[in-house]
C-alpha cells in the first residue's frame, strides 16, 4: 500500500455555543470561543489516500482529481466563511475541529474513486489537530 | 467506522545526561558518545499528546482544551521545564533520560487524564529525532 497526502489551506471564522447551556455554562465550557460574534483560524487540511499504484499510470489516483474534489468540496464550503451560519453540513453541531474533520471525511470518503480515504487530518494551528481515520486508535464516531 | 483523535503539542526546555550505572565509562563513552559529557546538555522538547475519542455531542470536543493544557502544565511541563532531568525528575534516578524512557514516562503521567483516553505521546527531541509510545496495549485509562 502507498498513500498520497495533499495539503490546502483555507481560512474561516467560527464560535462555540450549545443553545442547550445557559450563558454562564458557555462561558465556562468554552471560554474565550465563546466570544459573540466568533473568530477565525487558517486551518490546513492534509487528505491521505492509500491505494495501489495503477500498473499503467504509476499512480494511486489522479492528484488533478484530488485537487478538484478539495476545491469543490472544502474549499468552495468553507473557506472565506462563518462556519456555524454558513456550511449545512455543520448545523446543529458545535464546529470544533473534530466535527469539521469528521464533517470533511464524510464529504470526501464516498467520492474517492481510486484508492481509499486513509485519514484526514485538520491543524486549526500548528500546535493542535485533529486526525480521522479507519486505524485502530481512537472510538468509533456516529 | 470513523475514528477520531485530537493531538496538541507543547514544550518544554531541559537537560540531561545518558550515562548507565550499569556499563563502565569507556562503555558509555563508546555507547553514548557526546551525549555522555559529564555535566549534561540540553534540547528543546516537542511533546505531542493524542487524545482518543468519543467525541461529546453538547460540545463537539474529545476533551476540553483547557482541562488538557491544565493536566499538562501540572504533571508534565512544571516538573520538567528548565530541569536537569538525570537530578530533578525522581525517575530517572535509576533510568537512563533517553527520550525513548521519556515518552513512557510522560504517557504514564498523562494516562489518568479524566477527560478522554490517552491514545499515545510523541516527543520530539530535536527537528530530526522523534519517539513514539502508546502504551503498553492497554491505551492508558478508560474514561
Amino acid at each position: 500500500m502507498v498513500t498520497i497526502t495533499r495539503k490546502i489551506e483555507f481560512s474561516a471564522s467560527h464560535l462555540y455555543h450549545n443553545d442547550a447551556f445557559s450563558a454562564e455554562e458557555n462561558r465556562r465550557v468554552f471560554g474565550k470561543c465563546n466570544n459573540p460574534h466568533g473568530h477565525g483560524h487558517n486551518y490546513t487540511l492534509e487528505v491521505t489516500i492509500a491505494g495501489t499504484p495503477d500498473p499503467t499510470t504509476g499512480m494511486v489516483l489522479d492528484l488533478v482529481e484530488l485537487k478538484e474534489l478539495l476545491e469543490r468540496e472544502v474549499m468552495q464550503r468553507m473557506d472565506h466563511r462563518f462556519l456555524n451560519h454558513e456550511v449545512e453540513e455543520l448545523k446543529g453541531m458545535i464546529p470544533t475541529c473534530e466535527n469539521i474533520a469528521a464533517v470533511i471525511w464524510k464529504l470526501l470518503a464516498p467520492k474517492i474513486r481510486q484508492g481509499k480515504l486513509h485519514r484526514v487530518r485538520l491543524y486549526e494551528s500548528p500546535d493542535l489537530f485533529v486526525d480521522c481515520s479507519e486505524s485502530a486508535w481512537g472510538e468509533a464516531m456516529a | 467506522m470513523m475514528n477520531v483523535t485530537l493531538t496538541r503539542r507543547y514544550s518544554f526546555a531541559a537537560s540531561h545526561r545518558l550515562h548507565s550505572a550499569q556499563l563502565s565509562e569507556a562503555e558509555n563513552q563508546r555507547l553514548y558518545g557526546k551525549c555522555n559529557n559529564p555535566y549534561g546538555h540540553g534540547h528543546n522538547y516537542v511533546v505531542e499528546v493524542t487524545l482518543a475519542g468519543p467525541v461529546d455531542p453538547a460540545t463537539g470536543m474529545i476533551a476540553n482544551l483547557a482541562e488538557l493544557d491544565a493536566y499538562v502544565q501540572k504533571n508534565v511541563l512544571e516538573d520538567f521545564d528548565h530541569r536537569y532531568m538525570n537530578e530533578e525528575v525522581p525517575v530517572f534516578a535509576k533510568q537512563v533520560p533517553t527520550t525513548e524512557n521519556l515518552c513512557i514516562e510522560i504517557f504514564n503521567r498523562l494516562r489518568s487524564f479524566p477527560g478522554a483516553r490517552l491514545a499515545r505521546v510523541r516527543i520530539e527531541e530535536t527537528a530530526r529525532n522523534s519517539f513514539e509510545y502508546s502504551g503498553d496495549g492497554a491505551g492508558g485509562a478508560k474514561r
